[in-house]
């Protein structure tokens, strides 16, 4: 007991467990807490407000049974067609950004950055603006070609087009630090050998990729995944994704037990990717990479 | 091979005419919010038959717009505090010392980042008013930080990887006490590190919509009104607003960049 109190003493003295304490403890408090407490909301009885009484698997069972498998079905399907689009958008600025840009890279990185930092919701007004009966494009086809293009808002292709939008950087950044892992050298040496352009491409560049390429696509499909704006301004409800059912359920509905399983199921699909991914990958060599 | 070359050149105009078109892809929506705001009529159309500054005279006029951006300002000036202290140490053990149990506390970090915001903040809700506090622009501050804080260590923990230790141990060799040691040496180099990871922090709370949504109470920050107004009784306040707390945006980005500047330069005059 008390060896083991001393080991616990002086691994809590070396600097960097003191620096991580703060970090920790908020998170903890901040993160850790709401989730446990939601895991713990999924077992009460149906419309309940308190956290003790007798635990049930009733939420469960009736989300099952209801509908709910079409607002998963939808975000899974539009997020799986974000990721597949993004890729294809970015591989080829990826690319240059690693390669072939030099000097200029960085002013691409920072001003593909900048529209990070303005609200999502300011950015998809802005598209609203361009899509609408009358607005910026519907307008100038008028004025141009005599042809309306009004009816393009508030459709499903909107809301994919807004998650595209929206969520490019994800998709871009960890493709370039992909890229860029591959050596020049080995791309030379495999044309060297006869290897077409195709052949480097697949069996070369894509599989020495593939880390920044994983990364970049479990994270679009995530944020994707969760996503709520998106749908809301730019789809006007065509679709519930699944994150609307939540929001739904714990506010207009006031039942808290159905929207934390609804969470919990979000939750355990995105949870279990992530780690997936965490696993396979070296976050020291990525980040720290010079 | 000179077919191979001018093969290669055309690939490479092709990609850097794609890269210019996404670029502008990118800030299309910027555009059209800056052309609604100088737009005279009511509900917004394109071409634009009148202009007016009118919108602009009247959101500069309004109190309620006022509170509003006062509202957010305090938030994110709060958030970004209290999230460069917890993020500077934090960034330290995340990449600075190894330690046992480092690899589980960079997953912790993590996955708040991963996190679907929506649902973090009605988890919040919930455990607000599970431990009885009232949800108001405080809770907010809270709430934005549980994403920003780990955003914060990621940025900084760039600048730390490539801080070399024995700058610190040099340091104490010569007599430097801890308090020395962290002003003179450790601050200074890492002081890039910081200052971005403090311009992120404000301007992601800035702009920050899903956790503000659910955390705020009866409180109200500019991208949540702003989202209520589009969805609910629009009015042309709203691309103005829009555009006003963009140049916010564009000012403090521009701001930083001069001061990245000048320590960078200062670092190669070293």
């Amino acid at each position: 007991m008390q060896g083991q109190a001393n080991r616990f003493l002086s691994w809590l003295r070396q600097p960097g467990v003191l620096n991580a304490v703060p970090a920790s403890l908020f998170l903890l408090i901040g993160f850790a807490g709401p989730l446990l407490m939601v895991f713990g909301y999924s077992f009460m009885p149906p419309k309940t407000f308190s956290l003790f009484q007798e635990p049930t698997l009733a939420n469960y069972s009736s989300v099952v049974s209801d509908s709910y498998y079409i607002s998963f079905f939808w975000s899974l399907t539009l997020a799986a067609a974000t990721v597949v689009i993004l890729f294809f958008i970015c591989y080829p600025i990826a690319y240059g950004m690693a390669k072939v840009f030099g000097k200029w890279a960085n002013l691409i990185t920072v001003l593909i950055a900048v529209p990070l930092l303005i609200s999502e919701n300011i950015r998809l007004f802005g598209w609203v603006l361009v899509l609408l009966k009358n607005g910026i494009l519907d307008g100038s086809l008028q004025a141009v070609f005599g042809f309306s293009a009004s009816g393009m808002l508030y459709t499903v292709p909107a809301i994919v087009f807004g998650l595209v939008y929206v969520y490019l950087p994800f998709m871009l950044f960890p493709l370039v630090i992909g890229i860029s892992m591959i050596p020049d050298t080995l791309k030379e040496a495999a044309s060297d050998l006869g290897a077409s352009r195709w052949e480097v491409f697949r069996e070369v560049e894509l599989p020495l990729a593939m880390p920044g390429i994983m990364i970049g696509g479990i994270l679009t499909f995530i944020l994707s995944l969760g996503s709520l704006a998106e749908s809301k301004i730019l789809g006007g409800q065509t679709v519930v994704m699944i994150a609307d059912d939540i929001e739904s359920a714990f506010t207009f509905a006031q039942n808290w037990p159905k929207g934390s399983v609804l969470s919990v199921l979000l939750i355990a699909l995105s949870g279990t990717i992530v780690i997936l991914l965490f696993r396979r990958i070296d976050l020291d060599r990525i980040i720290g990479r010079r | 091979m000179a077919t191979a070359k001018a093969k290669s050149r055309v690939a490479r105009n092709l990609i850097v005419l794609w890269t210019v078109c996404v670029l502008a892809f990118l800030y299309i929506p910027m555009v059209a919010i800056v052309l609604a705001s100088f737009s005279k009529a009511r509900y917004f159309r394109f071409p634009v038959p009148r202009w007016t500054t009118q919108w602009y005279d009247k959101a500069m006029d309004s109190l309620s717009i006022r509170d509003l951006l006062w509202t957010s300002l305090s938030v994110a000036t709060l958030v970004t505090v209290f999230s460069v202290a917890l993020a500077f140490m934090g960034a330290l053990a995340f990449a600075r010392y190894d330690w046992k149990g480092r690899k589980l506390y960079q997953r912790l970090v993590l996955l708040p980042i991963f996190f679907p915001q929506a649902v973090l903040g009605l988890a919040l809700l919930l455990w607000f008013s599970a431990l009885g506090i009232t949800t108001s622009w405080h809770t907010a501050v809270f709430a934005h930080m549980v994403w920003i804080v780990p955003i914060v260590i990621l940025i900084m923990s760039i600048q730390v990887y490539s801080f070399d230790p024995s700058l610190e141990e040099a340091a104490y060799d010569l007599g430097a006490s801890r308090f020395q040691v962290l002003r003179e040496v450790t601050l200074p180099i890492l002081a890039p590190g910081v200052i971005s990871g403090g311009i992120f922090a404000f301007l992601l709370s800035w702009g920050n919509f899903p956790l503000s949504l659910f955390s705020t109470g009866a409180d109200q920050t500019v991208p949540e009104w702003l989202y209520s107004k589009m969805v609910m009784g629009y009015t042309p306040m709203v691309p103005t607003l829009g555009s006003l707390t963009m140049s916010g945006a564009a000012i403090l980005i521009f701001l930083f960049y001069m001061v990245w500047m000048i320590i960078k330069s200062r670092q190669s005059r070293a």
